[in-house]
């Protein structure tokens, strides 16, 4: 099944189209792909699934100068034709107080990725792969006895911005995935569960030892399990955990969300300090280690590194062309595309401020309790975080979510049975204690480990 | 005026239905040749979308998001596995690459020719008959974009301290046609809409976020009989609650469950674990234990699709099948898990009309449709007054449930109990637990029982479902809280 969009066929046909309906302003954001996945069950194949997508976006400017949208999947010429009509018809109603425009930016250089395109493999090579992957997670520990989530996935896709103006941009990428996790269960006890992922361009790129690894020593890790108290701890979070936690509050940084009065930021946030003075936190799609990353945003702008925080102090908003606007600044290529734009950050740089004091450095968890830098006889380890949907309240700052974590008590670290932590996100980047670790790559971002005191965790012991 | 569009699609046959009768044509020969290739059977799923999404911010229209589209997804079996594949290429050629795909998923091969036994689809039954008219009938952008306006402004009206009003509403229209080589041909029409007010109050340092969403299946009229200020009243009232709410002490507590969208605790904490989905992966602790007691005999609980206009349910599922009243648990008894067709030649239970899928994208899964704990004899004055200390959960947010079968979900608007009253409002309390453990311990069941709409996302992607349940008693339960 092909994937390819042709720029200037679709330009072509969008021009007679629109010219058709009497528009002479649009654009259009456009993407296509084809996937391939697998998922095993104990040694058989349990679903293999393939899927071609195609779906367009046409925005159209009327004669009032009002912005219309119509998004589809059919990318027939009727369509098209639907698709444009629909954004006419649709523009009547755009919001006369914000309305986008083309990015100044649409046509500037974007940055170059490394992203070398890799040939699909074919399912049935997948399948034994992923075969492979789960009989060596099964034979780890006697406990784990399914690996209920599992999949190994591939992805070749192409996306699209075009407008009127002559703005033309095209990013073709390969992809593929694999996760696994497992279900470990020892008599007379409680079911454990734990994972991993990683990410590649290629199938044959990807880290499955190292996968399997961290599954099983994630997993038998929480074999051994009590409750935990109610109280307030210093808690150790993990790489992704931490990311987790800032994104789902990166409203914070958000100028659409500052604009529209539900972010915690005011735009005279700027220049405040947010976090303790030796954070500092960057947006950066073209981290290498970003799997994915595009070379430009919904709107055509490059994707750029962007500082969120320097020593704790808030130094720039993530930016639309519409929202740079209202601030008078340049759009930093965090833009979706919409009748109103949506505004996302890519992938966080989270660690210390280069040459600042105060963070405790050198923090080591395993490391006997006097020499963590103060009397921290308990530290609570978040390995993970769930139910970030519904737990946590970005407009109010607040958050109680569950966890899979540790106890560590006098060296000696113990799964968590089932617990929850609390807090708000200002108090908890107020409550930085230091960093643990270098920084580790994730899917969501860059981040070392994490020391925050003072957090509320609420155990059934 | 509406953006919705009465044009066919360049490519299938056309008739005044789009998924119409003469699709049997095309389809026959497809799932005659899946099956000549030692497919032990075929499906096909085809679907047209036309959805809109208008939200209103303040006294504004922000955003008007008209979309459309059309798709179809192919599943072979062959004994107990399968293979899905999903394309937009519903031309003859499209079809047969992804047929091919599929059956090459599980090694078969496409002969030149042969039926491999299909005896030709059934005679059509048109669950769609009658729906065609719906979507015309559906209010336009004017009527859409005017009562949602109105919403705000009602929001306006009984807030205090709001720093930021939204409404949104979401229209949602499908027709679908479901193919299966064991003669299965059935098509439906299916219109959902939903409507949602947010608000967030701000007051110096205190803050509080509440929205409340509304939903129904099947009713192109639903939205003129919205009542926006009622709504706008109810809303507003908890949001002045809750503004000035400490947060709550965390803890072992007794609660009770506001009805309507408090059967989300049943939902997550056993309706999944009651999917043959979760048989299959061998997660729900409930498995081989049909007859036994695994809740607490106040417990009975249902899940069906015939409730009128109710979010969750479907004149027939994502496979063709009419829905049925399954009743789940009895007086605290295990009496059947929810099952599609992979869950049926996977686990042996027999299809409940359960498998739904989000789109043509996701193969079907056993999923949850109507769902909620029947009403019991007490009133929720009875179920607070047995309580000395525990937690009122009036409103409740979404939740979730892990692969071990703990679950949690989010309190948005929660009171003390306090020797058989209500008395404080507290904000930011999570429950969480385990399946196993809390079933038994829903002890008091009140008399008003009631449906709410919301989403379900899992692994044939997100869904419209109802939730539902009497006020209900849990005898303690882990409150996370600060």
């Amino acid at each position: 099944m092909a994937t390819t969009l042709d720029a200037e066929t679709l330009r072509s046909r969008l021009e007679q189209l629109a010219a058709h309906e009497g528009i002479d302003r649009w654009d259009l954001g456009a993407a296509c792909s084809t996937d391939t996945s697998v998922q095993v069950d104990r040694g058989e194949a349990k679903q293999m699934k393939g899927a071609q997508r195609s779906a367009i976006t046409v925005r159209v400017w009327n004669g009032a100068g009002l912005v219309g949208i119509t998004s589809t999947s059919d990318l027939s010429d009727e369509g098209l034709r639907r698709a444009l009509s629909g954004a006419h018809a649709a523009s009547a109603f755009g919001n006369p107080e914000d309305i986008p425009a083309f990015s100044p930016l649409a046509t500037a250089p974007v940055p170059t990725l490394d992203q070398p395109l890799h040939e699909p493999r074919s399912i049935l090579t997948l399948l034994d792969t992923l075969r492979d992957a789960e009989r060596d997670l099964l034979g780890r520990h006697p406990a784990i006895q399914t690996v209920p989530y599992n999949g190994l996935a591939q992805r070749r896709s192409e996306r699209l911005y075009l407008n009127s103006n002559g703005a033309c941009r095209q990013q073709r990428l390969t992809t593929a995935s694999l996760y696994l996790y497992a279900r470990a269960e020892e008599a007379g006890r409680k079911p454990r569960s734990s994972g991993a992922v990683r990410l590649a361009y290629g199938a044959d790129d990807l880290d499955i030892a190292g996968c399997v690894e961290e599954a099983a020593e994630r997993t038998i890790a929480h074999l051994d399990y009590a409750p935990i108290a109610t109280g307030r701890y210093v808690c150790v979070f993990s790489p992704e955990a931490f990311l987790d936690l800032i994104g789902a509050f990166s409203g914070m940084f958000n100028a659409r969300a500052v604009l529209d009065g539900v972010s915690l930021s005011r735009r005279e946030s700027l220049g405040e300090s947010l976090a303790v003075p030796f954070l500092d936190l960057h947006d950066n799609g073209l981290h290498p280690g970003n799997i994915g990353a595009s070379a430009f945003d919904g709107e055509g702008t490059p994707t750029r590194r962007l500082t969120l925080l320097e020593g704790g102090v808030l130094r720039n908003f993530l930016h639309s062309e519409a929202t740079a606007r209202a601030f008078a600044v340049e759009p930093t290529g965090h833009a979706g595309m919409g009748a109103k734009v949506s505004v996302g950050p890519d992938w966080f740089e989270v660690g210390p401020t280069p040459g600042s004091e105060g963070g405790a450095s050198g923090l080591d968890r395993f490391a006997p309790s006097g020499q963590r830098g103060g009397e921290r006889p308990e530290l609570v380890v978040i390995d993970s975080l769930s139910a970030l949907h519904a737990g946590v309240k970005a407009s109010q700052g607040s958050f109680s979510l569950p966890f899979d974590g540790w106890l560590i008590e006098n060296g000696q670290q113990r799964s968590i049975e089932a617990a929850t932590v609390a807090g708000d996100i200002r108090e908890v980047l107020q409550r930085i204690v230091g960093f643990e670790g270098e920084a580790k790559i994730t899917p969501d971002g860059l981040c070392p480990w994490v020391w925050v005191e003072g957090l509320s965790v609420t155990g059934d012991a | 005026m509406t953006v919705t569009t009465d044009s066919r699609p360049a490519s299938g046959p056309t008739g005044d239905t789009w998924l119409n009768p003469l699709w049997r044509s095309r389809l026959e020969p497809l799932l005659a040749a899946g099956r000549a290739a030692g497919a032990d059977l075929v499906e096909v799923f085809l679907e047209r979308t036309d959805h809109l999404g208008v939200l209103a911010e303040q006294e504004a229209i922000t955003s008007v998001s008209p979309a459309f589209g059309m798709g179809a997804g192919l599943r072979v079996f062959l004994g107990e596995r399968d293979g899905f594949v999903s394309t937009n290429d519903l031309s003859a050629a499209g079809l047969i690459e992804a047929l091919d795909q599929a059956l090459g998923m599980l090694g078969l091969l496409r002969p030149a020719q042969g039926s491999g036994g299909f005896e030709g689809l059934l005679a059509l039954r048109d669950h769609g008959q009658g729906k065609d008219h719906w979507l015309a009938l559906c209010p336009g952008l004017g009527d859409a974009t005017a009562k949602l306006l109105l919403g705000t402004d009602r929001l306006q009206r009984h807030g205090h301290h709001l720093q930021a009003r939204r409404g949104n509403y979401a229209r949602d229209w499908q027709e679908v046609l479901v193919a299966a080589s064991d003669g299965t041909f059935a098509r439906d029409v299916r219109l959902h809409q939903s409507l949602g007010l947010s608000v967030l109050a701000a007051d110096g340092e205190h803050r509080a976020s509440l929205g409340r969403r509304y939903g129904t299946s099947d009713r192109p009229e639903a939205l003129h009989h919205w009542d926006a200020d009622d709504s706008a009243q109810d809303l507003c009232g908890s949001a002045a609650t809750m503004l000035y709410a400490d947060y709550v002490e965390a803890g072992q507590l007794p609660v009770v469950l506001a009805n309507r969208f408090g059967g989300v605790i049943f939902h997550e904490a056993c309706g999944h674990l009651l999917e043959t989905t979760q048989l299959e992966r061998g997660t729900t602790p409930f498995a081989d234990r049909i007859g036994e007691t695994i809740a607490h005999e106040a417990v009975t609980a249902i899940d069906e699709g015939l409730t009128g206009g109710a979010f969750g349910s479907l004149a027939m599922d994502d496979e063709g099948m009419e829905p049925q009243r399954t009743v789940l648990i009895e007086n605290g008894v295990l009496r059947a898990f929810l099952s599609d067709r992979a869950g049926e030649r996977r686990t042996g239970h027999a299809r409940t009309g359960s498998g739904r899928r989000q789109s043509h994208s996701f193969a079907a899964a056993s999923r949850m449709r109507n769902t909620f704990i029947a009403a019991g004899p007490h009133s929720p004055d009875d179920l607070i007054a047995s309580i000395d200390r525990g937690l009122y959960c009036k409103s409740m947010g979404g939740g979730s449930v892990g692969p071990t079968g703990q679950f949690n979900f989010a309190v948005e608007e929660g009171y003390l109990i306090e020797n058989g009253s209500l008395t404080r409002p507290v904000k930011g309390a999570t429950l969480i637990g385990e399946a196993k453990e809390v079933m038994p311990r829903i002890s008091m069941c009140a008399n008003d029982l009631e449906l709410a709409a919301g989403f379900c996302g899992s692994v044939s992607g997100s869904i419209f479902v109802t939730v539902g349940q009497p006020h209900i008693k849990v005898d303690g339960i882990t409150v996370g809280g600060r």
